[in-house]
């Protein structure tokens, strides 16, 4: 149809912790500059998927390709694998030692070893996007959540990721917090950033995915256009989980 | 009264020899924390390595040090290191002090390191960072912060501590008010005089350390 190329691509992919079996059989491919969308319910395993995606949690089974290439602990440095695929929390997790703008320079500059002056010109831009241009030198903890949000999406940006994760980036904001972050989620998705979305809201599933996969206890169900999905799912359980969200 | 005055007539006639004691007492002390310090930063590091012979030699040496009484450490290592590796008589008291104070600093950063949440270490992974480079460079600062309180209080015991070294025949603070004490048969007086002086630095220490609290409170 299109030949865009292949960023993540999973392939039978297992996981368990201990004897609990969290992810069973998944496969996936994200397109370069597609949106995808990840819905279930709490304990589906949506979040073990991402971290399994950059490597914070080691898969049991089945194949990780990046850019094509399988990714495996022999064979790469997981620490370099990381820097290609960036990670938004739930909870932010900014470092609260450093500035916000500290923040963003931190990883091109110790990790990429980018030279200050400009980590700090590329980083200040980023801010800037995010809509954060007077809050350089502040610390995180005088910002709202929204706002921290907004620094941790730049700070995983400066490192030029070929792909973004986002695990519920939305979920430990005040609800009139939500929509700045999902404004600037739209925006990066409209610049052609991959991205790899769990979310609970629906409207920017819709809006934003271009493609929605429903998990249930660790198997993907369904996978389709958020139109197919919300609207004529093949599944049950996915019509059960769309009108118990909506 | 009469008492009272000639407290202060000893305490005011004694202090050049007393900062003799206070020079060798805060040397003293300054050498053993410091080195207590990164020794307990190794061992803080040995215990969270996840690796089964390292954590076990962390133990060990923690349970050793609580173990045994201070002045028992002091003096097998004043006599190990004096007599059969000629060490001299201060660096033999500035080991036996950091051997003993670096096993419960190695408690307090450990403590710390793992106070910190879960998501900070993560945060660092997912930028691409190492371990040793997470760990340097976005637990371990967050974890001194949080271990200021307790490694000032610890500071503050190790320099009380130091002056168990006068049984090793260090003129200390301590040491210098046993010998004045005897000397003039005033013990009380003497005492009463060192006391104060170690109120004295754990004053200005125990300042020191709400400083640095205050200082390193901004971000948070
Ligand atoms: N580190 C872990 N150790 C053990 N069990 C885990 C761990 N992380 C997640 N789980 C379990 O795996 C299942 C899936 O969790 P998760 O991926 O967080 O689901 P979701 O993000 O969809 O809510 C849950 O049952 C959870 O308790
Ligand atoms: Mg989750």
């Amino acid at each position: 149809m299109d030949n865009k190329k292949e960023i993540i691509r999973v392939d039978q992919l297992n996981k368990s912790f201990g004897d609990l079996h969290v992810l069973k059989d998944i496969d996936l491919t994200v397109m370069e500059s597609e949106v995808v969308v990840l819905i279930g319910a709490s304990g589906s395993g949506k979040s073990t998927l991402l971290r399994c995606l950059n490597f914070l949690e080691m898969k049991n089974g089945g194949e990780i390709f990046l850019d094509g290439e399988k990714i495996n602990k022999s064979t790469h440095d997981l620490n370099d694998i990381r820097q290609r695929v960036g990670m938004v929390f739930q909870h932010f997790n900014l470092f609260p030692h450093k500035t916000v703008l500290g923040n963003v320079i931190e990883a091109p500059i110790h990790v990429k070893g980018e030279n200050k002056a400009n980590a700090i010109k590329e980083g200040k831009k980023l801010l800037d996007k995010v809509g954060l241009e007077d809050k350089y030198d502040v610390y995180p903890s005088t910002l709202s959540g929204g706002q921290k949000q907004r620094v941790a999406i730049a700070r995983a940006l400066a490192m030029k990721p070929e792909v973004m994760l986002f695990d519920e980036p939305t979920s430990a904001l005040d609800p009139e917090l939500v929509g700045e972050v999902l404004s600037t989620m739209k925006e990066l998705a409209e610049e052609g950033m991959t991205m790899v979305v769990v979310t609970h809201e629906m409207g920017f599933a819709r809006e934003v995915g271009d493609w929605v996969v429903y998990m249930h206890d660790g198997r993907i169900i369904e996978y389709g256009h958020p139109n197919e999905i919300f609207d004529q799912p093949r599944e049950e359980r996915t019509r059960s989980f769309i009108s118990s969200v909506l | 009264m009469a008492a009272i005055m000639h407290f202060f007539d000893v305490f005011i006639n004694s202090y050049d020899v007393f900062l003799d004691g206070l020079w060798i007492t805060f040397k003293l002390s300054l050498a053993s924390l410091v080195i207590a310090f990164f020794i307990g930063l190794f061992f803080a590091v040995l215990k969270i390595s996840n690796i089964r012979i390292l954590e076990w030699i962390a133990d060990a040496y923690i349970w050793i040090v609580r173990g045994t009484p201070l002045i028992v450490q002091i003096f097998i290592l004043f006599y190990g290191l004096t007599d059969i590796l000629l060490i001299p008589m201060f660096w033999a008291g500035v080991a036996g002090l950091a051997f003993h104070s670096g096993a419960y600093i190695a408690e307090i950063i450990r403590g710390a390191i793992q106070s910190i949440e879960k998501g900070q270490r993560e945060a660092g992974r997912s930028l691409g960072m190492s371990t040793s480079l997470t760990m340097r460079r976005i637990i371990l600062p967050q974890a001194f912060r949080r271990a200021v309180p307790s490694l000032g209080n610890q500071f503050i015991i190790g320099i009380k501590d130091s002056s168990l070294v006068s049984f090793i025949g260090m003129q200390d603070l301590f040491g210098v008010a046993s010998t004045m004490g005897s000397n003039s048969f005033d013990y009380l007086s003497y005492f009463f005089t060192v006391a104060v002086y170690y109120l004295f630095i754990v004053l200005v220490l125990t300042v020191l350390v709400n400083r640095i609290e205050k200082r390193l409170a901004v971000s948070d």
